[in-house]
């Protein structure tokens, strides 16, 4: 029921929206929750466990009960708060958790099973019979469990992450945190205030009162105002800091698009990371609803959120209201109704000396044992003494007093600390370096306090920062904060303390019961706490009823841990942008274009996209292209992009020294002019990669690396530098983008290279020269992948694509063509030469039969290790070829034929496998344990997984021109 | 043999969204100038021809068209100009490696806020300043030629990736024009 002249909201602009397939109508400045009590909607939800009817309980994030799915053109957002969404035009929105309608919820029938579904359900009966778990209990429970649902589809909202700096972070908005902005913001601060709700003033905005000479609302508009206009302030509404992390990092969460009809490009959130040199946490306090029979009825209320409906709202959700309060504080809310013609029909105060002086009818020392109303609230019972009076009431407001918001001081473990005078936990000061808590978030709850604690905290922060001001405090009510702490009613049916999750009062004493006293076993056991709402409404009334039931302190009992984030951050916000190809950079060869243009499939290496394979028309798979472009580069010519290996340049009087070092063999001998192949180990002994390196000049050598290690190859040379030679005459850098180089092999290579070059060179193998093509300093080497003449022609990035192309048109003239990564891998395999696949990081210089690289003349990285037992010898598996008559499979594990096939018998694996079209059989390499003295046997190849199951013979590596009198022609 | 086409990564290509403006840009010859243990006399006597001298940390120094950006430990590059003859130091050309976009406008620096993990609002990162730093997940050296001018320098291959994931920040930023509080 709305009131007239209450509340700010904006009048002027109705607002309409669906819930439940209903059209409602609210205003501009309406939460889904105000707007639906305003429309006298109280039922709003279903409960997690016995489908409970529920309604809005608060007004705030801590919100336990009114959660719903918001629908939108590219989302439906399960578990969206109603008292944290606010209106806006087109809205939809509907309840969740419920089988059928709201009002008829088919799943409420667990209601009445509540007997048998008490704490630890789970645990004790779907233990047997066994056989039924699968079947029928985890189908079962799976229908019934979990909140919201989703729509199955990706989330292709817009969300966005951003970065922030400042001096001082403000978390909140009310009294204390306006007042440390505001004097930070005048010294001249780098401020930030970060407020949750789309208003900023906090509960200054509920509750109303005086600040200084000035109705509190007035003064929030002027301190607002002043901020707003100092340059050096930020002020993000809607935001909410969800995590305090190390060095003064805090993570916020920002509703940017939310509140308003979906619009291209608009983020729906943004994820913060906000780097503060101080923060001051003005988070104020979460009012803790007290346990009662049947407290979870629709109608059953906070008081501060009554008194925030109404003030902020226009709104009173019920027309003959009550109080069950224990402050003094929560009485306001009674007046302000009675101020506004709303009838209210009782307070009910437990304090037995609490003044029963009141416009209404006041019960003291009286408590709330019971409720009716079946679809919502009413009537209630009050027991005061031996006597149960009945009340009819339709809206009960209830306080059990406040929890200061505490929870990011609890990030970085600190713990907090129990006041046995405001009954609740406050901050211990420093859990968090550089955070300061103050005004209800640190236990001070009157005004004056907050005003007080927050300009303190914000003049420390401006003093630490250097700077100077003078703030004055304008002075503000500061009642003192009396109360009984009143955690559960005695009675005998259930009293809610957790609604989110469903947990009573009796599951909690039934853990305790069953020996789960801890408070962290008992949160497990009951699961209390672990629903949306984090226990904000429950985890201090639930530790206070298992202190009580383990007769223990509450102070001795402890809490459990809060982490974050302080309320949900959906995943896609913390992700943001990096759905699908957002998910990492893309790297593209200059000869990308050129190779869609001819019809290639691209595949990932690395970040790179590289061409599978040239399709030519008639061609039906990719065996068949891959055939032919293998045949071409043994009989014509082929050309490929291969800029993608890793390429360092590497200067200096002591480059050559530097390679001995972290090359296997030698390169300070290598000629001027030449090429040599070069194994690098780890220090652990193990190959790390393997490549070709050039000496350009005496003190110049060009490195290059494998696609796969050229980072991680440009990284182990800066450690080698800095950490063992960082006096040495030596200086690299990596020129992988800055060269596009391709591979041209075949018969007709030499030709169709020397076509390019403005003066023909006749290069020996592992030659390399400068050359000049078409008015372009370029470099010309002779190295091979393929086992035919090969060479690679490089030039400068930006001519590369020129290149290719150019390439590619006399190579099909010359009868040969492109070739992609498929025949590229069959070509090498033919000629056995390794890759990745097989310098896997398990094995040794031995194991691939390279251990003769490994220079006896000098040291290098890796060498002491590689001598260490058990590094080479007969027991390791030694890489062979393998080849077949049937396919066979990479991954694949070798048997001797005749044996069992287990773990125990497995002699090694396969790494590469392809078929051959020059060998004509399916060729492998792998390894084999004392593989080289194996040569000629037959194993056992089988995949389990691929169902294979093949005799092949061991071979060695090296299938075609064994002699290498191709390549080197 | 005819002359090879020469293409950037990006054709030039500039876009406006909202106070933001984001172009390729052709920044000339860029080559490393790494020192050499004890070289660093020889470096500033041949890096005199060009006024310039090798720039302190994180930091640039420019003069007629020619600049000079620190890039690592006792590495800075020349960006502008061919680079004279230099003893005492390993000289490599870079021109080819990089790709140059500029990120001009009002908007710029929260642009920038999207996807770069530092501090870059003017006092914190005056003009003057270079940085290498992460866009999103990209290395970068970022460049501050202006109040509202920055250079981004990030390898070729991904030059793509740099400019959809700046455009993407861009877009979001002018949609939320007048959402602020």
């Amino acid at each position: 029921m709305r009131i007239d002249g209450k509340g700010l909201i904006d009048r002027t602009k109705p607002v309409r929206f669906r819930f439940d397939g209903k059209d409602y109508a609210g205003y501009k400045g309406d939460t889904l929750a105000s707007a639906l009590l305003a429309n006298d909607v109280r039922l709003v939800g279903r409960s997690f466990k016995y489908h409970r009817p529920r309604g809005v309980l608060t007004a705030g994030s801590e919100e336990p009960n009114a959660l719903v799915e918001v629908v939108g053109p590219t989302n439906q957002t399960p578990n969206v708060r109603a008292t944290m969404q606010e209106v806006f035009e087109g809205l939809v929105a509907q309840s969740q958790n419920r089988l059928g309608s709201l009002r008829f919820d088919l799943l409420a029938v667990n209601d009445y099973l509540a007997p048998f579904l008490s704490a630890g359900f789970y645990y004790k009966t779907f233990m047997w019979p066994r056989a039924f778990w699968e079947g029928l209990y985890e189908p079962l429970i799976r229908r019934a469990a979990g909140l919201g649902s989703l729509s199955g589809k990706h989330d292709e909202g817009t969300y966005e992450k951003a970065f922030a700096f400042c001096d001082v972070l403000v978390i909140g908005s009310g009294p204390s945190g306006l007042m440390a902005a505001l004097t930070a913001g005048r010294a001249g601060a780098d401020v930030i205030l970060c407020e949750e709700s789309h208003a900023l003033g906090g509960r200054l905005l509920s509750d109303g009162g005086t600040i200084g000479d000035q109705p509190a609302g007035e003064w929030v508009a002027s301190v607002v105002a002043e901020l707003q206009a100092l340059p050096n302030v930020r002020i993000m509404a809607r935001t909410t800091v969800t995590g305090a992390y190390d060095h003064g990092t805090y993570g916020a969460l920002e509703r940017v698009g939310l509140h308003k009809p979906a619009r291209p490009n608009l983020p729906r959130e943004c994820f913060w990371r906000i780097v503060a040199k101080h923060a001051v946490l003005a988070a104020g306090a979460l009012e803790r609803p007290v346990a009662f029979e049947n407290n979870d009825r629709p109608g059953i209320m906070m008081a501060s959120a009554v008194r925030t409906y109404l003030n902020r709202y226009g709104v009173v959700p019920g027309k003959r209201v009550t109080l069950f309060a224990n402050t003094d504080q929560a009485r306001g809310v009674a007046r302000e109704l009675m101020a506004a013609g709303v009838t209210v029909a009782a307070i009910i105060d437990p304090r037995p000396d609490a003044s029963s002086v009141e416009d209404c009818p006041v019960h003291v020392g009286a408590e709330v044992v019971g409720s009716r109303g079946r679809l919502g609230l009413s009537g209630i019972q009050v027991r005061k003494g031996a006597e149960i009076i009945e009340i009819e009431t339709d809206c009960l407001a209830m306080s059990g007093g406040w929890n200061p918001t505490i929870h990011l001081t609890c990030h970085m473990n600190g713990r907090p600390r129990w006041s046995e005078d405001l009954a609740a936990f406050v901050p211990m000061e420093g859990a968090v370096p550089g955070l300061v808590a103050v005004g209800a978030a640190n236990g001070s709850f009157s005004t004056h306090g907050a005003l007080v604690t927050g300009h303190a905290a914000g003049l420390k922060a401006v003093e630490a920062l250097g700077r100077k001001v003078s703030v004055p405090v304008p002075e503000a009510e500061d009642m003192p904060y009396r109360l009984k702490a009143l955690w559960a009613v005695d009675g005998k049916g259930r009293a809610w303390l957790d609604f989110a999750n469903d947990v009573t009062t009796k599951d909690v004493k039934l853990a305790a019961q069953e020996g789960f006293r801890s408070v962290e076993h008992m949160k497990r056991y009951t699961t209390q706490g672990m629903a949306p709402d984090q226990g904000k409404n429950s985890n201090v009334a639930a530790l206070a009823v298992l202190a009580d039931a383990t007769g223990r302190g509450i102070a001795e009992t402890g809490g459990t841990t809060f982490r974050p984030p302080y309320t949900p951050v959906s995943i896609a916000a913390m992700g943001a942008g990096g759905r699908a190809e957002g998910f990492a950079p893309q790297r593209f060869l200059t000869s990308d274009q050129a190779s869609r243009d001819w019809g290639a499939p691209m595949i990932e290496a690395g970040l790179w996209y590289r061409p599978s394979f040239f399709p030519k028309p008639g061609e039906a798979t990719w065996r068949e292209s891959c055939d032919r472009e293998v045949n071409l580069v043994r009989q014509a010519v082929g050309v490929a992009d291969v800029s993608t290996l890793g390429k360092i340049d590497i200067q200096g009087k002591d480059a050559g020294r530097f390679l001995d070092f972290v090359y296997t063999n030698t390169f300070s001998t290598l000629p001027v002019g030449r090429v040599r192949y070069g194994l690098m180990l780890r220090e652990d002994g193990l190959v790390l990669d393997d490549g070709t390196s050039a000496r350009l000049g005496d003190d110049h050598y060009l490195m290059t690396t494998t696609t796969a290690a050229a980072g991680l190859v440009m990284r182990h040379l800066d450690f080698v530098h800095q950490a063992f030679c960082a006096d040495w005459q030596v200086r690299f850098i990596s020129v992988t983008e800055s060269w596009a180089q391709f591979a041209v092999a075949g018969p007709k290579a030499r030709a169709l290279v020397n076509s390019f070059l403005e003066v023909p060179v006749d290069l020996p193998f592992m030659g390399v020269a400068p050359v000049r093509i078409g008015g372009v300093d370029g470099r010309l080497f002779r190295i091979s992948f393929s086992g035919e003449e090969g060479y690679e022609l490089a030039v400068p990035t930006r001519y590369g694509e020129a290149l290719f192309r150019d390439l590619v048109a006399r190579a099909e003239t010359m009868g040969g063509g492109p070739y992609g990564m498929e025949a590229l891998n069959v070509l090498r395999i033919e000629k056995g030469f390794i890759t990745h696949a097989e310098i896997h990081g398990r094995v040794t210089a031995h194991d691939i039969g390279m251990e003769k690289m490994v220079s006896a003349k000098k040291d290098c990285i890796g060498k002491a290790a590689a001598t260490r037992p058990g590094m080479w010898g007969p027991e390791r598996e030694q890489l062979v070829g393998l080849k077949a008559s049937a396919p066979i499979s990479a991954g694949a594990h070798l048997f001797v034929p005749g044996t069992e096939v287990h773990r125990e018998t497995d002699q090694g694996y396969v790494t590469s496998v392809c078929w051959s079209p020059t060998v004509g059989a399916w060729l492998g390499l792998g390894f084999l344990k004392d593989g080289r003295a194996r040569l000629g046997e037959k194993v056992r190849l089988v995949d389990h997984l691929r169902g294979l199951d093949v005799i092949c013979e061991v071979c060695n590596p090296v299938f075609h021109d064994p002699e290498g009198e191709k390549l080197r022609a | 043999m005819p002359e090879l086409i020469a293409k950037t990564a990006l054709e030039g290509q500039s876009l406006t969204v909202g106070t933001s403006t984001l172009a390729e840009a052709d920044v000339g010859r860029i080559t490393s100038v790494a020192v050499f243990p004890g070289g660093a006399k020889a470096v500033a006597k041949g890096l005199k021809t060009l006024g310039l001298t090798m720039p302190e940390p994180n930091s640039l120094v420019e003069r007629k068209g020619a600049r000079l950006v620190w890039t690592g430990r006792e590495q800075a590059f020349l960006m502008g100009v061919d680079c004279p003859e230099l003893e005492g130091a390993a000289v490599t050309d870079q021109t080819d490696g990089w790709t140059v976009l500029t990120l001009t406008g009002a908007g710029a620096v929260d642009v920038l806020a999207r996807l770069v993990p530092m501090d870059l609002r003017l006092p914190a990162f005056p003009v003057g300043r270079a940085v290498r730093t992460q866009l999103n997940h990209m290395n970068v050296v970022i460049l501050r030629l202006g109040e509202h001018a920055f250079e981004i320098m990030g390898f070729r291959s991904m030059a793509r990736t740099a400019w959809h994931e700046l455009e993407a920040a861009m877009q979001m930023l002018a949609a939320r024009n007048g959402t602020k509080f």
